[in-house]
């Protein structure tokens, strides 16, 4: 019974998401990249839920998952004639290799997953607050080897001819994944154990919930989502460079996050889509587009000076986003935290 | 091998300054700035912008410490204030939606071309000459102004009534206003004292690279916020210890790494950071004892 009525916490943020990309279709060519984005940015912002949501710590960390994950589908997907004329400094087993869409994007969640793990070991164990700010640590040191290091990507200059496999339809397909999962992990035992921890820490572990395990687990998941979001992420774009995936993108996904609202898989769907629309829609008006008959145009940089007001005037005025961190219900409305006191 | 001493301790004392401004305001709002990057860089532009109009050096100054000292008060009564008692991780997320704010607002302004701001170039000139010939004058001011600072703020902070506030305050906030200690005035002076240490590190890192861009002392940012971790946030002087640690690792790894590795400093010194955290995760120079159960 209580399955049931959880059921359409899965289903609204999915058919939202469905919305979106048959929306897309109807679109034309060049707004269809808007749409895929949305797409991709949901697999991203759902990836960051399962770990921020869940446990209440937050990371600055997770869109290195995203770029391990991007940059791997990337470069494993280039032909090996292309990667040895433009990239000839690879390491062999790079370089001589390639592999399919599918089997790229599983490789990249599965990156994703083990450098969660091996990051997450260490900086799970600190308080919630520290080690939100500690996963800056593991960011600085992902962007700094992309950057710097030649034989396992193109450092500095752009990763290009990628090809472009992730359309609308793939896009969704990642989006639901992402949703599909972030809704078994919440309503299984882990889920609970972690929002136990969240919820109040001491008396979690005096019932036996080792915070460090399950802050752990849920770490990992997010960062094989997140691996998985890159992947789709890269082939969306068909190119990449370090800075795509860096502070801006964490920035940004951490705003759709808090946007949307925090604490439910619903917040982080709405807050994905709404903010995604808003930043293409800006990013287009810096180079001038018409609405209602009115020419709008922005001078370069302004959708972070909106996005960075928006999000500012969102904390201050609804701290716990639009959504109020509740989840889509049937019946009557509740406050998200109170329906989980009941469980 | 003298250099490296110096440069060691005059980039681990900009970082203790930088590191005190973070755990003052920390201390009594339970709020990690992760916009003091952007005032020191605020701070920077109005340095550039008065050695551009050739005013004199103690008016650009002045106007540096108005600038960021303003910005601060604005972002208390406009942020901190009515996010007072929200979650951590809220205010974490409005300040790290100001910094980029702030960043944008530069970029916006100034463009992305560097400036340049002429301030007190003769500090660039090295001290003497023979076997000091490669430490610069610089390098001394910024171990002497965070040895006064830091001196100062002790005296303050424990020798003044609004010092024991400020102590009580980090203590136990809502104890301390119980047994009448003024929350506003306390705050106010918390984040005015770490905007004046915003300001003094923003002269000096504008007199060791003058090249002032938006991303000016980002990454110095980064690294403090979490070196302060590592150190041990709770406390103000293991936060402290943390930036000065951190900063002497990172000046330490830059000066010492063959040229071939001279890139990878930022994971060197992230790296090493993890590794710490394995072995001390409450901080490294926390006292020893049973870890603390988490606040919720």
């Amino acid at each position: 019974m209580r399955l049931v009525a959880r059921i359409p916490e899965l289903v609204v943020p999915a058919l939202l998401v469905i919305a979106v990309a048959a929306l897309g279709s109807f679109t034309s060519r060049t707004n269809e990249i808007h749409f895929q984005t949305a797409l991709v940015d949901v697999a991203i912002v759902v990836g960051l839920y399962v770990f921020i949501g869940n446990s209440g710590v937050l990371s600055f960390g997770h869109v290195s998952f995203v770029a391990v994950g991007a940059f791997a589908a990337g470069l494993m997907t280039i032909s090996p004639e292309i990667k040895r004329s433009i990239m000839p400094q690879l390491f062999p087993i790079l370089r001589d290799h390639s592999l399919g869409n599918v089997e790229s994007l599983a490789l990249a969640a599965g990156l994703g997953a083990v450098f969660a793990f091996v990051a997450g070991l260490p900086l799970m164990r600190l308080s919630g607050l520290a080690a939100g700010i500690a996963t800056l640590a593991v960011l600085g040191i992902t962007h700094n080897v992309l950057f710097n290091y030649t034989k396992i990507g193109p450092g500095p200059t752009a990763l290009t001819s990628i090809p472009e496999t992730t359309g609308l339809v793939q896009g969704m397909i990642g989006a639901l994944i992402a949703i599909a999962t972030a809704w078994l992990y919440q309503l299984s035992r882990f889920g609970r154990l972690l929002r136990a921890t969240r919820e109040d820490p001491a008396a979690a572990q005096a019932v036996g919930v080792s915070i460090h395990r399950q802050r752990l687990i849920a770490f990992v998941l997010s960062g094989a989502l997140c691996g998985l979001a890159g992947g789709l992420f890269v082939h969306a774009a068909g190119t990449i460079t370090t800075e795509d995936v860096y502070l801006n993108l964490t920035f940004l996904t951490l705003a759709m996050l808090v946007v949307g609202g925090v604490g439910s898989l619903l917040g982080a769907v709405v807050g994905a889509l709404l903010v995604s629309g808003l930043d293409s829609f800006l990013t287009t008006a810096e180079g001038g587009v018409h609405v209602l008959g009115v020419k709008i145009d922005l001078t370069d940089g302004t959708h972070l000076v909106v996005l960075g007001v928006a999000m500012a005037l969102v904390l201050v005025l609804r701290p716990r986003g639009l959504t109020g961190s509740r989840e889509f219900r049937l019946r009557r409305v509740r406050w998200w935290h109170s329906a989980e006191a009941a469980t | 091998m003298l250099q490296t001493v110096f440069n060691a301790l005059a980039l681990g004392s900009v970082y203790a300054l930088m590191a005190v401004g973070i755990g003052l305001v920390f201390g009594v709002l339970r709020l990690v700035n992760f916009a003091y990057g952007q005032l020191i860089m605020a701070g920077a532009y109005a340095l550039a912008i008065g050695s551009s109009h050739g005013w004199p050096e103690w008016v650009s100054v002045l106007t540096c410490f108005g600038v960021v000292i303003a910005l601060s008060l604005l972002m208390e009564l406009g942020l901190f204030r009515p996010l007072r008692g929200s979650s951590a991780a809220t205010m974490l997320v409005a300040t790290f939606a100001v910094a980029f704010l702030l960043q944008s607002i530069a970029l916006l302004k100034f463009g992305s071309l560097v400036k340049t701001a002429a301030i007190f170039p003769g500090l660039f000139n090295p001290i003497a000459h023979g076997e000091l010939e490669t430490v610069r004058k610089i390098t001394v001011v910024a171990i002497a102004c965070a040895v006064v600072a830091l001196v100062a703020l002790t005296l303050l902070l424990g020798r003044t009534t609004i010092g024991l506030h400020m102590r009580a305050a980090s203590q136990d906030f809502q104890t301390a206003r119980a047994l009448g200690v003024r929350a506003n005035a306390v705050i106010t002076v918390a984040v005015v004292l770490s905007g004046v240490l915003a300001a003094v590190v923003s002269v000096i890192l504008v007199v060791q690279n003058p090249f002032v861009e938006p991303h000016f002392a980002l990454r110095d940012t980064i690294i403090v916020l979490v070196g302060v971790v590592v150190g041990g946030i709770d406390r103000l002087w293991t936060a402290t210890l943390g930036g000065f640690a951190i900063g002497v690792a990172t000046s330490v790894f830059t000066d010492e790494l063959s040229s071939a590795h001279s890139v990878y400093v930022d994971s060197f010194v992230f790296g090493l950071v993890i590794l710490v955290l394995l072995v001390r995760p409450e901080g490294v120079f926390a006292p020893f004892r049973t870890r603390p159960v988490e606040r919720a």
